[in-house]
């Protein structure tokens, strides 16, 4: 990589494994769960976050040293929720089926914990080229949980995947439902989110040891 | 009898933490000890309380199309319902300051107990999550935006005390050691989003749970739909 340092370049890979913002960090939970149920929400969430994560970071370390202390969470806040606006209206512009399906999650990116984290812990302390490359890994080590979770609920949920029936086809009996295989209509549902982000944390922590907590 | 039954299914059939997932990042991360839990709780309840009927206020007077027609007829036809994310953020920020400032000076007791939790509900998506919750849903009176409010605030207190005190019981217990913490929390969470489901029956009379039902498996069998919506949809 000619273009990124050796530091520079772990500011985009920790986030994607070993600093996850989800599973090791606990940052932006809420909108993770609830979108999952397909693998089509999940992406447009993730792009969404990346957008709002990016550019908020490369503004608010542009800012840093001109926003007295003691207002600085309004600060954060008005600059989300002006980007926030922005990818909504995008989206309600381009794809309103999906943006009626994210329903209110669009606009709680803007209290999605990890922009809040994001701007507290890195770009209120350095500068914006850094910035926007943390900013861009984190959300991509969001994005990386959400499209795996939506992934597989999907997939067992609704056996296809983007909406194409890569399972065969339930009613008519072809592919693998043909030898009896059923759908688990049990992922579809919302409490299935959380079990399967513990199962992703399990797997994580057993392989690297390192990251398991004290209770 | 209206208010009865908002406020029930704000707590249980639509709780903020199990059934739409707001307010996680808190919920996990103060739940180790439940002392703390409670203080969170209290506050949320508090802040939700009040920011939930301001933002009803904002929303009717303000924000939705035809809203400003109080102005004259000229400005009927205007819809600011675009700029409600930024409005809403504002009005918690600055009532969560004021709620602080005001807490501070009148009772530094309970300052101590809930000071420090405030500046984090400011962004707790279960504070903006209810203002957007009370306006996608159309609550029609000040007065049930206020007990939408107060009941999903209590909603939000339950789930956090509840996970607290097994948590603080889980430690004497032998979890695989790469569950330990953060990975057992997320599953029991998981269990307990299952239990809650099962008071989505509690206000539908008799008759019209089989066709709830009906429109349940339908919805979940036909991968068209907009199946993440599910929970709020059947709610509805």
């Amino acid at each position: 990589m000619g273009l990124l340092s050796k530091k520079d370049a772990k500011l985009i890979t920790d986030p994607l494994a070993d600093n996850n913002p989800i599973t090791i960090q606990v940052l932006g939970i809420c909108s993770a769960l609830a979108i999952t149920a397909e693998l089509k929400a999940s992406i447009v969430m993730s792009i969404s976050v990346l957008f709002v994560l990016g550019v908020g970071n490369v503004v608010i370390s542009l800012m840093r040293n001109i926003i007295p202390s003691k207002i600085r969470i309004i600060v954060q806040l008005i600059v989300v929720a002006a980007l926030v606006i922005i990818v909504d209206q995008v989206l309600k512009a381009f794809a309103y089926e999906l943006s009626k399906t994210l329903s209110v999650f669009v606009g709680l990116i803007i209290t999605n914990c990890i922009i809040m984290g994001r701007f507290e812990a890195f770009a209120l302390g350095n500068g914006p080229w850094r910035s926007f490359l943390d900013g861009i890994g984190n959300a991509a080590g969001y994005g990386a949980i959400l499209i795996i979770v939506g992934f597989f609920r999907e997939l067992l949920g609704s056996g296809t995947l983007l909406g194409f029936k890569v399972l065969g086809d339930p009613i008519e009996k072809t592919g693998l439902y043909s030898i009896g295989y059923e759908n688990n209509g049990f992922m579809l549902l919302s409490p299935m989110a959380l079990i399967v982000v513990g199962i992703i944390i399990w797997v994580q922590r057993t392989r690297n040891k390192a990251l398991v907590e004290d209770h | 009898m209206e208010h009865v039954e908002l406020f029930f299914k704000s707590i249980f059939i639509d709780n903020m933490v199990f059934a739409t997932f707001l307010g996680m990042c808190s919920y996990l991360a103060v739940s180790k000890k439940v002392s703390t839990a409670v203080g969170l709780g209290a506050a949320v309840i508090f802040v939700l309380a009040i920011t939930v009927p301001l933002n009803w206020l904002l929303d009717q007077y303000l924000l939705q199309p035809g809203a400003l027609s109080w102005l004259g007829a000229e400005y009927a036809d205007y819809d600011l319902s675009f700029l409600s994310f930024i409005m809403f953020i504002a009005t918690i920020a600055t009532m969560v300051q004021l709620v602080e400032i005001v807490v501070e000076k009148f009772s530094p007791s309970l300052y101590n107990s809930l000071g420090i939790f405030l500046p984090l509900i400011a962004v707790n998506c279960a504070i903006l999550g209810g203002s957007l919750f009370m306006q996608s849903r159309e609550i029609a009176t000040l007065g049930l935006a206020t007990t939408y409010g107060i009941g999903s605030g209590i909603g939000w207190f339950l789930a956090i005390l509840a996970i607290a005190a097994i948590r603080e019981k889980i430690r004497y217990s032998s979890v695989p050691p790469a569950l330990r913490g953060l990975g057992i929390t997320f599953i029991i969470t998981g269990l307990m989003a299952i239990g809650f489901m099962s008071f989505g029956g509690m206000l539908t009379g008799g008759d019209d749970e089989g066709a709830k039902k009906e429109e349940q498996t339908v919805q979940v069998q036909d991968s068209e739909e907009n199946k993440v919506a599910n929970n709020i949809t059947i709610n509805e």
